[in-house]
């Protein structure tokens, strides 16, 4: 019986990779963002509520940082590095972002804002 | 030995003749009544912060040059001196250059020592010790973390700039863990400190990493007052019974959390110069809890 369930398992598996009959995820947008002091280009990323994106970092420069503290986001980017932050929206509004890791005179204002439609 | 003070805060301002210019904190106690015997002599620190020595921006402060050599003057006039001072971080404005960074701290000590004080302590900003993990700011000034007793007063000086995200550090906390373990739970403590504890405003990068963690291990303890930096102006907090009570800058205000879209330094008034910056007085009497004073920077 155990058997029988663990063929009928491998067959299900196999059947909704080959034909895609699951609801996959739609796959998400890619979204490049340069970081360098003391900006990041672009500071304003427009995002729809339910659609998967990547956010793609690369610094120019030195390590940076990434912190959106109201959506919990945060990552480091270090140069010679692509820092991949995954995230669906699940909410609209403006969220402020900021470089979370001190990078000098201009660190204060390295900031930026995801906005959700 | 050292006359004893017998005043309160009125008193106090009476003999300093700044009191005109001085702003209260309202209703502000804490928690200094008792040392670990009982009994504690009576006396009063000054806490100066973010002098942002270096910076360059006239149009937020165009006597920044002499803005903490005037505060100096103002603290050498008061008549009853305090038995220490203590600086809560951001001494220099930040610099790539790290030899600009050796010039800007030499230079901060020789105008510090102006001061006519005994006893000095130090604490690190994120402008002092980000860029190089408080490398060039130890050669300057030592330990970025440590702990001291005065006159039945603990006192903890923590870093939480060190680190570039903000954090004070597993090792750290273990130590800090260490060090409160020695101490009795009723004995008062002040805890010093850079950035704030709490989540005052993330957006704003106004927040310790892990400030929770340090706040848990303190919770234990009732008599628990924290004076930090950072946000460049007078703002009070509480984490259940913790007092968290930030200081004003000595180059230029910060306006208040969430006030604006977007924080920047608040403009110069050439009409009320040196407006929204000062230093305080932390207050301590026997049997009586202590008071918090606001002084400016230039006598009124």
């Amino acid at each position: 019986m155990k058997y029988l369930m663990s063929v009928g398992l491998f067959f299900s598996l196999t059947l909704f990779s080959t034909f895609g009959w699951s609801d996959a995820a739609p796959t998400p947008k890619t979204i490049q963002i340069s970081a360098k002091k003391f900006e990041y280009t672009p500071n304003e990323i427009h995002l729809k509520v339910g659609e998967p994106v990547v956010l793609e970092f690369k610094s120019e420069d030195k390590k940076h940082g990434f912190k959106v503290p109201e959506l919990g986001l945060v990552a480091v980017i270090k140069p010679g590095e692509v820092t991949r932050v995954p995230f669906t929206p699940t909410k609209t509004g403006r969220f402020e972002f900021h470089c979370s890791l001190f990078c000098g005179s201009g660190h204060e204002s390295m900031t930026g804002a995801i906005i959700v439609e | 030995m050292a006359k004893k003070r017998d005043l309160n805060r009125r008193d106090f301002l009476k003999i300093t003749g700044i009191g005109a210019g001085a702003v209260f904190a309202s209703g502000l106690h804490l928690p200094f009544a008792f040392g670990e015997s009982g009994k504690q002599d009576d006396f009063y620190f000054l806490q100066l912060s973010d002098t942002h020595w270096g910076f360059k921006g006239p149009a937020v402060n165009p006597q920044a040059d002499v803005t903490l050599k005037k505060a100096i003057q103002t603290v050498n006039s008061l008549s009853v001196k305090p038995d220490f001072i203590v600086f809560t971080g951001d001494l220099t404005h930040t610099t790539d250059d790290p030899k600009e960074r050796h010039a800007r701290m030499t230079q901060f000590k020789e105008i510090v020592k102006g001061l006519n004080v005994k006893q000095v302590y130090f604490l690190p900003g994120e402008h002092d010790a980000s860029l190089d993990e408080g490398a060039i700011y130890k050669e300057h000034f030592g330990k970025t973390h440590y702990t001291f007793v005065h006159k039945g007063v603990h006192f903890i000086a923590l870093d939480n700039v060190s680190d570039p995200e903000g954090a004070v550090g597993d090792e750290q906390i273990k130590w800090l863990k260490s060090e409160l373990s020695k101490i009795k739970k009723s004995a008062p403590i002040v805890v010093l400190t850079h950035r704030p504890l709490f989540d005052l405003m993330p957006d704003w990068d106004w927040a310790t990493k892990d400030g929770k963690q340090v706040v848990d291990l303190l919770m234990p303890y009732p008599n628990v007052t924290v004076f930090y930096g950072h946000i460049h102006q007078e703002n009070h907090f509480k984490t259940g019974h913790i007092a968290h009570i930030s200081a004003k800058s000595l180059v230029f205000p910060l306006p208040a959390p969430g006030s604006v879209p977007k924080k920047a330094p608040i403009p110069w008034d050439a009409t009320q110069p040196f407006k929204g910056l000062g230093f305080r007085s932390i207050e301590e009497e026997t049997g009586k809890v202590g008071e918090v004073t606001e002084y400016p920077v230039v006598k009124a």
